[in-house]
């Protein structure tokens, strides 16, 4: 084993990354409380230049690293750009809300950059002990930082929840993983999926990992009947937190099951894609229908997310390139449109003052026309309603399922975002047809607000041109998935 | 700048000053406001004309493909320019009438709090017309077509205060959505039988079609080709105002004269025009519809000149003439005269402008009174106006050497040499037409600028019948001392401008539009089957010949008779019109024209009555009972309740969590290992597959 | 077949012998040197300052947990760093700088608890 043999190179993003927070996490140690900025900057500063490197580092041709423990391909790189986008907006709306909290901390800034790496290993891990490292690294900061709010009874119930189900998962998933250990005798993605496609190694072994492992993804994501953690944690989590439990993870989700099942487990498709049918179908039905019942606007987001990660199941359950492009574009997406959704319930959090309760966006639109209109955008996207990129990304995984002739999915899928579209809709006549009944003031600073706004319009700006990122999130999954 | 960028920067120059004006109208004030618009279109209108040159001399036709929208099963929807040299004339002539309309209205809007909001709207209208035009599919031929549509029924509903103009947005909205039902329809045979929505690939697919058969109801089959084009064709009868389509474009003229003389004139309805020619690779083989297109052009022509003759509204003259000179061009069309067709179009364009400008400028000399009872005599107050009409009405009713006369001269001989079945009841309506364009032309020429000075016997107040408006918008009519005085010059220039090719236009541009090969490649013509180009191509070659001719032949004394019949009635005997009018009535003539042949009255209390009588029974029924009650409320309830019931799942506890989590995996453990061990029988895996992958 | 378990059986045997043999050496030994004076400090079992047989919901402090944490987090190192002293001579600079970034990792994590005070007791 030599240094040119590591190919370490082509992690750069990932080692800046890491030695940048280690940098960050001693220089927060000498800065005082006043002077956090400097850490927020840096910390900015941090994910403007992993973005670049990047950027830089972009290969269409997969490229191995570590004794083919790490890859860089097109879906790894693409999926880390969106969550280094999604955390830095993370950071760019949650200053103020954490200021006014006591969580704008330093370990708020290094605990983000440390899941952000873990989601960026989870994106790049072909080997499955590297995937388990990456997410361990993700929940275990996200366990903490759930936990921040260290006097609020609701974060540390949460947090407590999250740990406890988040272990059992993990569990789960590394029990599944040895299975298919046992099975095939490889950790690798790319051997494991040779070897079981060729018809090698213990069948019924397999398949026991397989369930476990469809277990612990079904968990992380949040389908049904895995759900449960998630409206407690998106309720209890500061908003901040909720954010980016809800937006970049989901990317990191998705390559995790795009390596697991897509390379590693395609040989078994017919038999995931049935579990993926249920957990899909159950996501559907109970997240838009919990959804309806919410009094508060994270739990309503919290099962709009479980209904959303059905859509994201539908498209992977199709098995193809094309399902897979679909549901990179829709968790690409989602993540915008949802990191849009919390900034804007944070833009009207001040305080003392949750804005947590949909009675509290009464007359929003009256009062604030401009931030109306963009919540009115961000709901319609997540409804699906044309022109906004939330329907794109609906259409093109509905038409990879009726391509794949099941209809009667397609149709239930349709059905369930119909009912959907009631608590969007709800929202936005509360904003604009109802009278405030509290007095609504904006928190935030202006730079959050432009970039609030920039990231509304996106949206809009996405959906009328959809084309341009399906089809480099269609090239990336065809790139990427034979080696 | 290559070609294609020019291509688009032409209608992203208007659309960027109307959002400027729209969004910001407000913040920029008035002056800015005119000055992006204006400068949009200006920019517009010269690329264009650039365009037109870069055509002229030689350049390539452009078809290409700007951005795919969506792609849904193989079928693309794009955004493409195809430019060529019909689109480059109809480039031109919407953009100079649009940039002539933009400073016009400078000067006739001035007074009104809505400014910014109009110049925004006729820009975007500029744009959206451009879209239509220059488009090389279906899919942006429909944006266009129901985006200037949309902008249609904005501006006249622009003072959205009156109830008659809403009324009259309305109506022009719905009216229009019957034609584009069948324009919708016609689109949908194309995709399903042709595959594509590209212009080029269905042109070139469409003689493969030409005997195909498609089965409606059981028993019949009709000709697919004559079915697509009717109903493409009442897509155009609804823009285009044709009978029976055409209630809605009189009551149009609610809106602000300059947007009469640009959209409800001059262009948007001349886009079904526009569209079937574009059309003529399809629409020359159908024998059928061409029939039907040249028998609703000629109703079209004649009928709706009658009713010009009895109006008293100065602009709703000029609004029934321009519904007979759209059938003119319906007619040629119909007589495969395509070139023709487009050539009136662009002539038409012009003088139809200049008058309904020179109307406005009446209406502002007037003090907003449109009543021409109520003027006379107007020539010596408003010299350019008085002017600049004369020369748009004598282009009008065909005078030798003047534009309208050879275009409109042209379409009388194609359809003296067509062979379709209705072409001797289109050369009788085209003939009579003549008369009747020269008699109602010259009926509002001498009654608004001859003859005696009657707005001093009106005084102040006066009835305004059909037409009362609102009086907190504008004051009407003189005061008693008051003269008329002639328009500032934003508005005079535009007429100026307008009237020089309505005088020249015609005689330059007919040797190349109709007898050269300006349009080859572009229209189709089945010379065989259809020899009526033939005809015109004879004369048309030598346009100064043309005109002397003219003096020898059937529509120039027409027409005179027509302007000699106008003269002695309103000049000499004013009171033979009275007269006539008295025995006309008795045989219930005069109250059938009164009563625009009962059309209004048929569809309001006819069609609209039991469209509304059958809305309240499904309202009621359907609606209320059935739908609000048993499905919405019922299946909100049901989802209320099964909510209600989900969400107590949600315990708080965390063994609670924990167990669903276990018992989920254990079901999947055992069901999965169960298929595939055969626990449940080797069946199982069959059975499990086809539940979850069932094909439709 | 079955010796391939053999070392498990040793590690069985010996894990045996530790548990049993200083239990049975200080009994024996202090059976024969020592001078049985017993009180009842001296007889109640020590188990880092708790009662060994109580309630299992007493409060302690948290304190014990955050030192017990920092502790394995440290002592777990020896695990990788004893047989990287093995065969170090094999891994040559590739390994030596390997374990150096591992070692380097680990002092800024100790230097975030050190400057937070994660070391003071009180």
């Amino acid at each position: 084993m030599t240094w040119t043999s590591l190919n370490a190179g082509i992690a750069l993003p990932e080692i800046f990354l890491l030695c940048a927070t280690c940098a960050l996490l001693l220089i927060d140690l000498f800065v005082s409380d006043a002077r956090r900025g400097v850490t927020h900057a840096l910390a900015l500063v941090t994910l403007a230049i992993t973005g670049v490197l990047l950027w830089c580092g972009y290969s269409p041709a997969p490229e191995l690293a570590f004794s083919a423990m790490f890859v860089a391909d097109p879906i790894a790189t693409l999926a880390k750009g969106g969550m280094v986008l999604g955390v830095a907006l993370v950071l760019i709306y949650g200053r103020s809300y954490a200021a006014d909290r006591g969580i704008y901390k330093g370990e708020l800034y290094s605990l983000t950059l440390f899941s952000l790496s873990g989601m960026m290993v989870m994106a790049s891990a072909v080997n499955l002990l590297t995937l388990y490292v990456g997410l361990e690294l993700l929940s275990l900061s996200l366990y903490a930082l759930v936990a921040l709010q260290r006097d609020s009874v609701n974060a540390t119930e949460s947090a407590m929840k999250y740990f406890v189900l988040g272990a059992l998962a993990s569990g789960m998933l590394l029990y599944g993983m040895s299975m298919i250990y046992g099975a095939t005798g490889s950790l690798n993605v790319y051997e494991i999926g040779h070897r079981l496609l060729v018809g090698e190694g213990n069948r019924l072994l397999a398949v026991f990992g397989l369930v476990f492992i469809v277990t612990g993804i079904a968990f992380k994501l949040g389908a049904v009947p895995f759900h449960m953690w998630v409206p407690d944690v998106y309720h209890g989590a500061p908003t901040v937190i909720t954010q980016l439990i809800g937006s970049a993870p989901k990317l990191a989700a998705f390559a995790f099951i795009i390596r697991l099942l897509a390379q590693a487990l395609e040989g078994f498709a017919p038999d995931w894609r049935g579990m993926l049918i249920v957990l899909a179908v159950l996501s559907l039905a109970i997240g838009n229908l919990s959804a309806i019942a919410q009094s508060n606007i994270k739990r309503m987001f919290a099962y709009s997310t479980i209904s959303h990660m059905g859509f994201l199941l539908l498209g992977i359950l199709v098995a193809n390139p094309v399902g897979y492009s679909a549901s990179f574009f829709y968790a690409f997406t989602y993540v915008l449109t949802a990191a849009a959704g919390f900034g804007l319930v944070m833009l009207l959090a001040r305080n003392g003052f949750e804005a947590d309760q949909l009675d509290d966006y009464k007359g929003l639109a009256r009062k604030h026309p401009w931030f109306g209109f963009m919540m009115l955008m961000v709901m319609f996207s997540m409804a699906g309603i044309p022109v906004f990129v939330g329907f794109f990304a609906k259409l093109a995984v509905l038409k990879a399922v009726v391509n794949l002739g099941m209809v009667w999915l397609a149709v239930f899928a349709v059905m369930m975002s119909l009912i959907g579209a009631f608590y969007y809709l709800r929202v936005v006549k509360l904003m604009y047809f109802d009278e405030p009944v509290n007095d609504i003031t904006l928190s935030g600073g202006l730079g959050a607000k432009i970039v609030l706004s920039l990231n509304c319009l996106a949206l809009l700006v996405m959906g009328l041109f959809p084309n341009y990122l399906l089809s480099m999130l269609n090239d990336a999954v065809v790139f990427s998935l034979p080696l | 700048m290559d070609m294609k960028t020019i291509y688009l920067l032409i209608p992203l120059a208007p659309l960027f000053g109307a959002l400027v004006a729209g969004l910001f109208g407000w913040a920029i004030g008035r002056r800015a406001a005119h000055c992006v618009t204006i400068g949009g279109v200006a920019v517009s209108f010269a690329l264009s004309a650039y365009v037109l040159n870069h055509m002229l001399s030689g350049g390539e036709a452009y078809n290409g493909t700007v951005y795919t929208w969506l792609s849904i099963n193989g079928v693309d929807f794009n955004v493409g320019f195809l430019v060529d040299t019909l689109t480059a004339m109809m480039m031109c002539v919407v953009t100079f009438v649009s940039l002539m309309v933009h400073i016009y209205t400078i000067g006739y809007m001035h007074e009104d709090p809505g400014y910014q909001r109009f110049f925004s709207y006729i820009s975007l209208f500029t744009f959206s017309m451009l879209m239509l035009v220059m488009a090389n599919n279906f899919v942006q031929l429909f944006f266009g077509w129901e985006a200037v549509g949309l902008v249609s029924y904005l501006l006249i509903g622009f003072w959205f205060k009156r109830p008659t103009a809403t009324f009259a947005n309305l109506k022009a909205f719905l009216v229009n959505r019957v034609g584009d039902f069948g324009f919708l329809l016609g689109i949908g045979l194309v995709l399903a039988y042709f595959g594509s929505l590209d212009y080029a690939e269905v042109f070139a697919k469409a003689p493969e079609l030409k005997d195909t058969t498609i089965t409606l109801m059981t028993g019949h089959t009709w000709s697919l080709m004559a079915v697509t084009c009717i109903l493409l064709f009442v897509g155009a009868m609804g823009k285009s105002a044709q009978f029976p389509l055409h209630v809605w474009l009189p009551d149009s003229m609610e809106g602000p004269t300059p947007i009469s003389a640009l959209i409800h004139a001059a262009t948007m309805v001349t886009a079904g025009i526009f569209m079937v020619a574009r059309m003529s690779p399809m629409f020359e083989l159908s024998e059928t519809a061409l029939n039907f297109v040249l028998v609703i052009g000629a109703i079209t022509a004649l009928f709706m000149g009658f009713l010009g003759i009895i109006q008293n509204d100065i602009k709703r003259v000029v609004a029934y003439s321009t519904l007979s000179q759209l059938g003119y061009m319906t007619v040629a069309l119909g007589a495969s005269a395509y070139s023709v067709a487009v050539f009136h179009l662009m002539t038409h364009a012009f003088f139809k402008a200049l008058l309904f400008l020179a109307a406005g400028s009446v209406i502002m000399g007037m003090h907003h009174d449109q009543d021409i009872r109520n003027m006379g005599g107007l020539r010596k107050y408003m010299k350019i106006t008085w002017i600049t009409s004369l020369i748009g009405s004598l282009a009008l009713i065909g005078t030798p050497f003047l534009s309208g006369f050879y275009s409109k001269d042209s379409i009388i001989l194609a359809v003296e040499a067509s062979t379709l079945p209705g072409a001797g009841f289109a050369q009788f309506a085209v003939l009579a037409g003549v008369f009747v364009t020269a008699f109602y032309s010259f009926r509002m020429y001498f009654l608004v600028f001859h003859g005696k000075e009657r707005w001093m016997e009106q005084g102040h107040h006066h009835a305004h019948d059909a037409d009362a408006h609102d009086e907190d918008e504008h004051h009407h009519g003189l005061g008693p001392n008051d003269k008329p005085h002639e328009s500032p010059w934003v508005v005079t220039l535009p007429l100026v401008l307008l009237a020089i090719p309505s005088l020249v236009i015609g005689y330059l541009a007919i040797g190349p539009m109709l007898a050269g090969d300006f349009f080859k490649n572009v229209i189709f013509v089945n010379h065989d089957l259809h020899p009526a180009m033939e005809a015109v191509i004879h004369h048309a070659h030598d346009a100064f010949h043309m005109g002397l001719h003219a003096f020898a032949t059937l529509p120039f004394w027409l027409a005179a008779a027509g302007v000699a019949a106008a003269f002695v009635f309103y000049m000499v005997k004013p009171a033979l019109p009275a007269a006539i009018d008295r025995v006309f009535s008795k045989i219930g003539v005069r109250k059938l024209l009164e009563q625009k042949y009962y059309m209004d009255h048929l569809y309001i209390n006819g069609f609209a009555a039991a469209g509304r009588g059958l809305g309240t029974v499904l309202w009621k029924v359907g609606d209320a009972i059935l739908i609000d009650g048993l499905l919405v409320n019922g299946s909100a309830k049901v989802v209320g309740f099964v909510a209600s019931i989900v969400r107590r799942l949600q315990t708080g506890y965390i063994y609670h969590y924990a167990f669903a989590m276990i018992i989920g995996g254990l079901v999947f453990i055992t069901v999965w290992l169960g298929v595939i061990l055969g626990w449940f029988g080797p069946e199982a895996r069959e059975w499990i597959g086809n539940l979850l992958y069932s094909r439709a | 077949m079955l010796q391939n378990y053999f070392p498990i059986l040793m590690f069985l045997v010996v894990g045996v012998l530790v548990g049993v043999v200083p239990m049975l050496l200080g009994w024996g030994v202090g059976k024969v040197l020592g001078t049985v004076n017993p009180d009842p400090a001296k007889l109640s079992p020590y188990e880092c300052g708790f009662e060994a047989f109580e309630d299992a919901r007493m409060q302690f402090d948290v304190r014990y947990y955050l030192v017990a944490i920092l502790f394995i987090l440290f002592d777990l190192e020896v695990a990788f760093l004893v047989p990287w002293a093995v065969v170090l001579d094999e891994i040559g600079m590739f390994g030596f700088l390997s374990m150096m970034i591992f070692l380097a990792v680990l002092v800024v994590g100790f230097v975030y608890e050190w400057m937070k005070g994660a070391l003071e007791w009180e």
